[in-house]
């Protein structure tokens, strides 16, 4: 169980500091924080042509909060916003466990590694803060 | 006593959580109910149930009197000098609320000062914020020194002619520190002010006496006192409780009701508007009953072990940090408050439940706290009468399997 979602590459993705920072010019910044549990994100945006360009975050937060906020990241970069939305659905689904179909997530990349969050109602908010964030912060594009 | 006898009457304790026996660590929150407590609850609406105060019936009368006796039982178990002091809430949040709206909004007035301690609760901090900006008067807090303890140069320096409230926790719920409130409480007299202690965290673990203290007000709640949740208490100073308006306004609550005017029922009935939760106020008497048969000598020395024997173990892991663990007064209560280095509390909670082992990981309703910590979030083990031994040896052990499974040792 606690293997499954404490993996090595969790904990890889929850201490890089690759996509940590800011960007140069972002399009979008925008905040997500968990109240209950004070995991808190920003993630920065640039966004031209109507694809995510860049993207970067920062965040304090527990493992499962920060590595899915990375692998996330990393995940968008290059992605139009459009595929950028529906990812972040897609992910949203996977760990409400409503995804049946284990080829569909293949294009969640590594981030489908965090599928087994969805049988810890518990932690639940921390993977999805992320995505949540992202889907605001597309919201009007 | 011994332990065995405890987990008897809690069946609760010797059930499985993630196929291991629950060590349920998370008393500060809300503790387990024996089941004398769940009965007297059942048992009154089993056979007592009616609308007490309304019916001229029997069984009306006898709902009545379960209310009134607990409220009896209440005030005797906080030594209040009368009955009508006691005043039933839904938990101690609601109570410090009255005390803020109904006392503060009506007695605070721009120049004065409202006292906090910087470790209070949110339900000790925020009413008392929106009282600042509705009347604009000035929140001050006292912050504490190195060991966790209220600083005494703050205490000497911030409690002034006009200080019109001190609104202070006896106990701590990150640091599980006690603080005088006997010799606070003379301090703000002495200046001309009041004092609203939060007894959330003492009233369950040690014994306390309002006219001891010489409190203003006493909040606390039943559900971190064996009792069921929604029950709650506030006790007040006679005096300022009949000076006060009344906070929610209504049924049971009035003398006389014409068009346009309304007066008000004595008190307690004054601030207890509706019907209330009097099969809560039914299982709060039940809990006082069990408290006072194993005696707060007792509760107080099991506490005390348990905590010493956790902080000595934990201690002993070089990667474990603990807060409030140094005070030198003897004041620690039941309270552990830990990080793991390099591991966000929240998964080192995680990584304990999978051990059967229940704490809570986060802020603890106390982010200002926090933040003069410097922390974001720490993990805490608190502790209860029921606990034993064994159940902070599982504590260790899974605090210890931790950083391996986070792939940092
Ligand atoms: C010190 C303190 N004050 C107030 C409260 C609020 O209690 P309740 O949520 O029962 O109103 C708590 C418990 O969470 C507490 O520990
Ligand atoms: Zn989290």
């Amino acid at each position: 169980m606690l293997e499954d979602i404490y993996t090595e590459l969790i904990a890889e993705h929850s201490q890089s500091k690759e996509n940590r920072g800011n960007l140069k010019n972002p399009t979008i910044s925008e905040r997500g924080h968990n109240p209950s549990c004070g995991d808190e994100i920003t993630i920065e945006l640039e966004i031209a042509d109507g694809k995510i360009k860049n993207a970067a975050f920062n965040g304090v937060g527990c493992a499962i909060s920060q590595a899915s906020t990375d692998m996330m990241i990393e995940l968008m970069k290059g992605k139009p916003v459009d595929e950028a939305k529906r990812l972040a659905k897609l992910f949203v689904s996977m760990i409400k466990g409503e995804v049946t179909d284990d080829s569909e997530l293949e294009d969640l990349d590594e981030a489908a590694a965090l599928k087994n969050i969805s049988t810890m109602p518990a932690r639940v908010k921390c993977a999805t803060l992320a995505w949540h964030t992202l889907d605001t912060a597309l919201q009007h594009r | 006593m011994p332990d065995k006898n405890f987990l008897n009457d809690f069946p609760i304790l010797q059930s499985k959580m993630n196929g291991h026996q629950i060590a349920y660590l998370d008393n500060g929150a809300t503790t387990q109910k024996p089941e004398s407590v769940v009965r007297a609850g059942c048992g009154y609406y089993g056979s007592c149930n009616a609308n007490p105060h309304r019916g001229v019936y029997e069984l009306s009368v006898r709902s009545t009197k379960v209310y009134e006796d607990a409220r009896k039982k209440i005030a005797a178990f906080i030594n209040s000098p009368g009955i009508s002091e006691v005043i039933f809430t839904k938990n101690a949040t609601e109570s410090l609320n009255l005390v803020a709206y109904s006392y503060g909004l009506h007695n605070l007035n721009a120049g004065d000062e409202i006292l906090l301690t910087i470790s209070e609760h949110h339900s000790n901090l925020v009413p008392w914020q929106q009282v600042a900006k509705a009347t604009g008067a000035e929140l001050k807090y006292i912050y504490l020194a190195p060991d966790g303890n209220l600083s005494e140069k703050d205490i000497e320096e911030k409690i002034t002619g006009k200080t019109k409230i001190l609104a202070v926790t006896q106990v701590s719920n990150v640091l599980g520190l006690k603080n005088d409130v006997k010799t606070l409480a003379a301090k703000v007299h002495n200046a001309g002010g009041i004092v609203a202690v939060d007894g959330s965290q003492s009233v369950p673990h040690i014994p306390v006496d309002v006219q001891d203290l010489d409190a203003d007000f006493l909040a606390f709640s039943g559900h971190k006192m064996l009792a069921p949740m929604g029950i709650g208490v506030l006790y007040g100073r006679k005096k300022i409780l009949e000076e006060m308006p009344p906070f929610l306004t209504g049924g049971d609550m009035i003398e006389y009701v014409t068009e346009q005017d309304t007066t008000f029922a004595e008190l307690p009935q004054k601030f207890e508007a509706g019907t209330q939760n009097v099969g809560g106020a039914a299982g709060l008497s039940a809990a006082t009953d069990y408290l006072l048969k194993v005696g707060f000598d007792e509760i107080e020395k099991i506490e005390k072990d348990l905590t010493q024997y956790a902080i000595a173990e934990l201690k002993k892991l070089p990667y474990v940090e603990l807060y409030g663990c140094d005070s030198e007064r003897d004041n620690k209560i039941g309270i552990v408050t830990f990080n793991v280095k390099d591991v966000h509390p929240h998964d080192v909670a995680t990584i304990l439940d999978s051990e059967g082992v229940a704490i809570r990981a986060g802020h603890h309703c106390a982010q200002p706290l926090m933040k003069f910590l410097g922390q974001n979030a720490t993990c805490r083990a608190s502790f209860y009468f029921y606990n034993t031994p064994g159940d902070v040896e599982r504590l260790v052990a899974a605090v210890q399997k931790v950083r391996k499974v986070m792939h940092l040792a």
